[in-house]
């Protein structure tokens, strides 16, 4: 893993909203943001925001969900499922999107920055 | 249909057993193989020749089965065993089957033999009836029995205006008795049909007003432009005549048990067999003595001994059933008569002079008694000490009907492919585990489907008796059923999915459950669909209010209910379709669709059409669509209802109503049908005294025509049973089935769902037209909602943190509208500007 990130302000913590998505527009890259709740307890993903199998910048609108222990995000194109720990493709095993480091400091959600 | 039952059972045997193949020729007069004549009518509702086959060249090719298609059979040379086709082609044979069929009768009337007088028997009959129908506007059925009520049926279907000319007293004079001739009548003249009975036709001549004048014998006449003969069936035995097997005094070739003919070397099968004097006219027997001729062949034991001649149809959605002595000839028969005038039911039974044996039934109107009393009829159970109480209306304490488990394993469960209780525990004993199994193994309820009701009944409960539960789970989060969701919302009052999934579920849900509950909590508390704990429920079509496109854009669709526009509201579609470079295309629905919308394009093109009067079309929702209309009485010169005023008005009454899936009406000014009301979920066909109602049809996938639920209601008793009808689906339906599909999974089906919303059997009428104006009540514009909300409006934006817009959504020009760009256009753009490309510099974890 690298050592020293770059951690870039991207938004108001109360710009996500629960179990959701947003898109983050960094250098030209989109990269889609998730909020997501469980047992009172907040977490944060990030991977990119490009569905692979669609051909679109969607995935921030998709469905959050499980399968099993996995947390996912469900494209809203044609449903395939993507782990927003490991970025893989529940559906196709040939297909992952990229995952980033996300955070929050204080009040701003941050995204790291090579 | 017989001849190729027979050439499945000896191929079958072939394979079997390794030791003897036959070498099998069919010779078929017509130009096709054997098709589903039970299914005819059903290429008037437009089932192709190809649909109704039963076989095809491949597969006879693939069983090693040499045929000939027109190819009839001329001559039999019995000595030397050959017969002879018409175009002059021999063939040797070692047995003969014979399975001719029939031929419909047509009376020696006096000019029966003109251009547009027509038969009811073989595809290309069909092709004639169409082809006259077209340049007819009234037809006649000349013959007032099944197969005349059903062609009744296809010429009012296709839209002329009908009669049937019966010479007896009655309808159905073979099946049913005078009381249920009588109600017959009654219920297919309210459907349009005109009957004439006791009218014998002497002379057809050119008519004044229309092409035939038929002229009776009491000197009444009636004048059409078609004349259909459907006066009865005779056995095709000409050949059999000719070299001299023996015929019965009415016709038909004599067999034995084996079917055997005269001739030790020839068998005859199906309708053209004569068997203790005896003609059997449907598909069953005749499976049945093909199964006996081959079996007497191949060196086996089943013989034919008679066949069971009841019959449960739906003629013109009149349910009528017949069962084995329906008019109580039998001496010292007994009957029951139970009669409701104001529903339409009669029902009758016939039992032994001890009143412990079932003989016979006659059912109009209401058959779902049908196959109870048709186990008691065919295997003989003992009559209830009231056996009257099998058909009066259920009254609390009356026994309910016959449980699969009173059932001997040797009851015949389908008839069509003689599969009994018994077969079917074999084939549970042998491996099948549900009922499409059971299905293929047994080839249960795929031939007439008139046993489906009964082997359902019979697999579920041998299902249950095997501890099998059946497992109606909607997701691996919860282990409920829609159903069982909804009533734990509505009970338990819960009002996120949040509290719902900690209560009853676990995980974070899924694209199934959450659409799910979201689809319930608005069906129940209509809150705005883009409240915070909603929000994350909505599949992205209800998120962003719009359907996404393939490129992630969205489509814009506003409600033009009934799909009446004023000229005015006509420009600003326009209007505001070119400020934004959207698309436009008239959809299916009879409305307008922008298509190319970026996300954070939609409230500002809502803003402008909410200005303007529209509202949203729910055209992303689970939800009421459109309610398509034709123009109806106001301009239409047929029209007898203003169907376009109905159709705005039910659009207003029910639209943002969340259900299960989509929810489609139409409306129709009169019985020509071109809002095509019969393809709709809810179907309104109005009449000159009020309106008929249809329910659960549908076009997609699997199309489904509605049925006629209830007929010349006045405005407030069609709006009441809608309202019931449809929440009554809302409250019972699995995730995404479709009226259609839950109707046909609905027990009790139509019959029961009338009893509901009709007869109030439930007690649950007042509550669901409560619930009901509930959603009217609280109807909101989900975009007004949307626009007018800071929080949401935030929603639609591509970015966070920039205004910029998707610059991978390219748009290429296409007659003079945009479209999206297809994937090598994108290559080429990208590979011109790669130059420009930016360097990606966000981290990879
Ligand atoms: C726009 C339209 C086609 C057109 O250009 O005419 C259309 C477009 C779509 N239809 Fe449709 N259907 C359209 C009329 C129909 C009709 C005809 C009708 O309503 O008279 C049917 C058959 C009738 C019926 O529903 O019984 C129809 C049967 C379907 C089905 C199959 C439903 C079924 O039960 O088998 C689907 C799939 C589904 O809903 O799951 C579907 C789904 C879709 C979706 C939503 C597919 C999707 O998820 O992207 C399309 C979205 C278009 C959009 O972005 O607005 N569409 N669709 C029509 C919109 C009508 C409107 O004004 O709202
Ligand atoms: C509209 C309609 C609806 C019906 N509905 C039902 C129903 O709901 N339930 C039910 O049980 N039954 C129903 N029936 C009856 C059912 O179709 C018949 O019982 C069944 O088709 C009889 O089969 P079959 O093989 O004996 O005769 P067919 O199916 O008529 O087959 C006989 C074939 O032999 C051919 N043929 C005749 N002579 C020669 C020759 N010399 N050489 C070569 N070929 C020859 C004929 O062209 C025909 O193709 C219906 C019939 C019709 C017309
Ligand atoms: S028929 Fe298929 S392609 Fe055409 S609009 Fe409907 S869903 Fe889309
Ligand atoms: S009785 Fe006809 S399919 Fe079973």
């Amino acid at each position: 893993m690298s050592e020293a990130k770059n951690w870039t302000d991207i938004c108001n913590l109360d710009d996500l909203v629960d179990n959701s998505g947003v898109c983050a527009l960094i250098s030209g890259k989109q990269v889609a943001i998730f909020k997501i709740k469980q047992q009172g307890e907040s977490h944060f993903y990030a991977i990119s925001n490009w569905d692979p199998i669609g051909k679109a910048n969607v995935l921030y609108r998709g469905l959050i969900g499980s399968v099993a222990d996995k947390t996912v995000v469900i494209s809203p194109l044609y449903k395939q499922r993507y782990c927003l720990t490991s970025g893989e493709c529940l559906d196709d095993d040939l297909q992952h999107v990229d995952v980033f480091g996300v955070r929050v400091e204080g009040s701003k959600v941050q995204l790291a920055v090579a | 249909m017989v001849g190729h039952h027979f050439v499945e059972q000896i191929t079958s045997h072939g394979k079997t057993d390794n030791a003897v193949t036959y070498n099998v020729t069919v010779l078929s007069a017509e130009p096709r193989l054997a098709y589903d004549r039970v299914h005819l009518s059903e290429y008037f509702s437009g089932k192709t020749a190809d649909d109704l086959a039963l076989t095809t060249p491949e597969q006879y090719e693939a069983l090693g089965v040499d045929f000939h298609l027109d190819a009839a059979v001329v001559d039999i040379d019995k000595q030397a065993k050959l017969v002879k086709t018409k175009s002059g082609q021999t063939f040797a044979y070692d047995k003969l089957i014979m399975a001719t069929g029939s031929y419909p009768f047509v009376p020696p009337i006096e000019g029966n033999d003109q251009p547009h007088c027509l038969v009811y028997r073989t595809i290309e009959d069909l092709e004639d009836i169409s082809a006259s129908s077209k340049v007819s506007k009234t037809g006649v059925v000349v013959g007032g029995g099944l197969l005349g009520l059903e062609a009744a049926n296809a010429l009012r279907e296709a839209g002329l205006e009908t009669h049937v000319v019966e010479f007896a007293p009655q309808l159905m004079a073979v099946q049913v008795d005078t009381g249920g001739g009588r109600l017959l009548k009654d219920k297919i003249e309210s459907l349009g049909v005109k009957v004439h009975t006791q009218k014998a036709t002497q002379r057809i001549e050119a008519g004044q007003t229309s092409r035939y004048r038929m002229c009776f014998a009491d000197g009444d006449f009636l004048e059409t432009d078609m004349i259909l003969f459907s006066a009865g069936i005779r056995p095709q035995d000409t050949l059999a005549r000719q070299y001299d097997l023996t015929i019965g005094e009415r016709g038909g070739i004599v067999v034995n048990n084996h079917c055997l003919t005269s001739d030790p070397h020839i068998y005859a099968i199906g309708e053209c067999a004569l068997w203790n004097n005896f003609i059997f006219g449907l598909v069953a027997p005749g499976y049945t003595m093909a199964r006996a001729a081959a079996s007497h062949i191949t060196g086996g034991d089943v013989e034919f001994l008679g066949a069971d001649m009841s019959t449960k149809l739906k003629l013109m959605g009149v349910e009528v059933g017949s069962i084995g002595d329906a008019h109580g000839r039998i001496p010292g028969a007994q009957t029951y008569i139970y009669e409701n005038q104001p529903d339409g039911v009669y029902k009758k039974i016939v039992v032994n002079h001890e009143q412990s044996v079932l003989l016979g039934a006659v059912l109009v109107g209401d058959t779902s008694d049908y196959d109870t009393l048709l186990q008691y009829a065919l295997n003989g159970i003992d009559l209830p000490e009231h056996p009257e109480s099998l058909i009066l209306p259920a009254s609390g304490d009356a026994p309910a009907g016959l449980g699969a488990d009173a059932l001997p394993d040797t009851a015949t469960i389908c008839s069509c492919h003689n599969v009994s209780k018994g077969d079917i525990i074999a084939a549970f004993d042998g491996g099948a585990c549900d009922l499409s199994a059971i299905k293929s193994c047994t080839k249960a309820s795929t031939g007439c489907g008139g046993c489906s009701a009964l082997l359902k009944t019979v697999v579920d409960s041998e299902l249950e008796k095997r501890g099998v539960e059946v497992k109606k789970d909607i997701c691996e989060h919860f282990a409920y059923s829609r159903q069982e969701l909804y009533h734990m919302v509505k009970v338990g009052k819960i009002t996120t999915f949040d509290g719902l999934i900690e209560k009853h579920g676990h995980g974070l849900g899924c694209e199934i459950c959450k659409p799910a509950v979201g689809s319930i909590m608005a069906s129940v508390w209509n809150d705005f669909v883009l409240e915070k704990p909603h929000v994350a429920l909505q599949d992205t079509n209800d998120t962003y209010l719009g359907n996404m496109q393939k490129n992630g854009t969205y489509s814009v669709v506003p409600r033009i209910a009934g799909g009446e526009i004023t000229p005015d509201k006509l420009i600003v579609l326009g209007q505001v379709a070119k400020k934004y470079n959207l698309y436009t295309k008239v959809t299916g629905g009879q409305r307008i669709d922008l298509f190319g919308a970026r996300v954070e394009q939609l409230p500002p093109i809502w803003e402008a059409l909410i200005a303007a009067g529209f509202e949203t079309g729910h055209a992303y929702a689970k939800s009421l669509r459109t309610v398509k209309s034709c123009v109806g009485s106001t301009w239409c010169r047929y029209g007898v209802q203003d169907s376009v005023g109905k159709a705005i008005d039910l659009e207003n009454r029910y639209k943002g109503l969340r259900a299960p899936h989509k929810i489609k009406f139409g409306v129709s000014g009169c019985t020509r049908e071109c809002a095509e009301a019969q393809s709709k979920d809810i179907g309104i066909i109005a009449t000159e005294n009020g309106w008929n109602l249809y329910v659960c049809g549908n076009g997609g996938m699997k199309p489904r025509h509605g049925d006629l639920f209830a007929t010349d209601l006045d405005d407030a008793t069609l709006v009441k049973y809608i309202d019931r009808v449809l929440m009554f689906y809302v409250a019972t339906a699995d995730r995404l089935q479709r009226t259609s599909v839950w109707l046909e999974n609905l027990e009790g089906g139509l019959a029961y769902l009338q009893d509901v919303v009709i007869n109030d059997s439930l007690g649950l009428c007042e509550e669901l037209e409560q619930q009901m104006q509930h959603i009217e009540d609280t109807y909101q514009c989900e975009w007004k909602t949307a626009i007018e909300s800071e929080s949401s409006r935030k929603r639609f934006r591509q970015f966070v943190n920039s205004d910029e817009s998707d610059k991978q959504v390219v748009f290429v020009q296409e007659r003079e509208q945009i479209r999206p760009a297809t994937e090598s256009e994108l290559e080429a753009l990208a590979s011109e500007s790669k130059g420009t490309q930016e360097i990606i510099d966000v981290e990879l974890v």
